[in-house]
């Protein structure tokens, strides 16, 4: 994996005949984090790359003819993808935390099952604008958190969780994104935690 | 002048969608589109790309990957398959269930397949 230089889709897996139903989980966090190292870890296809444009009302009025310009923003992530089961397929996208990419949200992960929040505690703040979107849209999500190899402080996660000003409920988690079985447990972290807030939902329903 | 796709490259995506920028907003990331027919002459290119990748199930950001077009781009091309029956679409679940499914069973299914990485 990684050295292949075709780009044929031959080269991947396709879904059985059987797969009908997607889901998604979104990666979010700053740049350089390891979004897509932990993407890349865990799915069974090499990340792809694609991209979504969007048009926006600029902020000024252009003065010589008196039109509302507009902006045309390119946001690119990448994905990777899990295969649960002959019919379900997991989608696992890695997306910017930074604040242009909010506006896409609701066009590109509406629906999805929920997030992980990756950090590197070096930059703690990188991933706060995430946090606040995705409590303002009410995305269930857990932290994760990224330990590289020059972090000399190691904040606890207790430190972090005091840092990010996250509440018990919010689950953290450390992870080497570059192992796959590292990454695995976060997933596995963000779908409990999923699971008890349905449980708890469907009992007082 | 303003194309009405207002895109990176507007000249070839105005060729590619036909003008048009109404993307099919029923098509979710994770809808996975099968073919329903193989690719006949005189098709658009992408269109025969789809039709040729789609013969197993594929996903509409895969599809916008292979392709290298913006999603909304890729939305309004199988907009007009899925019009014409060339396509169909196995549309992602429903808010909270799977083919009836409880909320709860749907993520048991998830974890499951999830602890047999
Ligand atoms: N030591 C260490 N390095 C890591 C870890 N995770 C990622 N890296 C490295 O950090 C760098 C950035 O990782 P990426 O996965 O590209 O980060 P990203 O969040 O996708 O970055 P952008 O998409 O550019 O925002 C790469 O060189 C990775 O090899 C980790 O857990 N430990
Ligand atoms: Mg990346």
């Amino acid at each position: 994996m990684g050295s292949t230089t075709s780009e044929l889709p031959s080269q991947r897996t396709p879904l059985t005949a059987a797969a009908e139903t997607g889901l998604k989980i979104v990666v979010v966090g700053g740049f350089g984090v390891g979004k897509t190292t932990l993407v890349r870890s865990v799915s069974e296809i090499r990340p792809l790359n694609t991209e979504e444009v969007m048009t926006q009302a600029g902020a000024g009025i252009d003065e010589t003819a008196g039109v509302e310009r507009k902006t045309t923003t390119t946001v690119a992530f990448d994905f990777g993808r899990i295969s649960l089961n002959d019919r379900m397929v997991l989608y696992l996208f890695g997306a910017p935390g930074q604040e242009r990419f909010w506006f896409l949200w609701d066009r590109l992960f509406a629906g999805t099952l929920g997030a992980v929040v990756l950090v590197d505690t070096r930059r703690m703040e990188d991933c706060w604008y995430a946090i606040d979107r995705l409590e303002h849209h009410g995305t269930p999500f857990v932290v994760a958190v990224n330990r590289f190899d020059g972090d000399e402080k190691r904040f606890s996660l207790d430190e972090v969780r005091q840092a990010l000003a996250l509440g018990e409920h919010v689950p953290m988690i450390e992870c080497d994104a570059r192992v796959r079985a590292s990454g695995k447990e976060v997933l596995i972290a963000l779908v409990d935690h999923l699971y008890t807030r349905a449980l708890a939902k469907e009992s007082t329903a | 002048m303003r194309k009405p796709v207002d895109l990176g490259d507007p000249d070839r995506l105005y060729m590619v969608t036909g003008g048009r920028s109404e993307a099919d907003a029923s098509l979710d990331l994770v809808t996975l589109i099968v073919s329903e027919c193989e690719p006949s002459p005189g098709m658009q290119s992408e269109h025969v790309r789809i039709l040729e990748l789609c013969r197993h199930p594929t996903a509409v950001v895969e599809i916008a990957a292979e392709l290298k077009l913006p999603i909304t781009v890729v939305r309004i091309l199988l907009g007009d398959l899925c019009a014409l029956g060339k396509v169909s679409a196995r549309h992602p679940r429903a808010a909270a269930s799977v083919a009836g499914l409880p909320e709860t069973a749907l993520l048991q299914e998830v974890l499951h397949g999830l602890h047999n990485l």
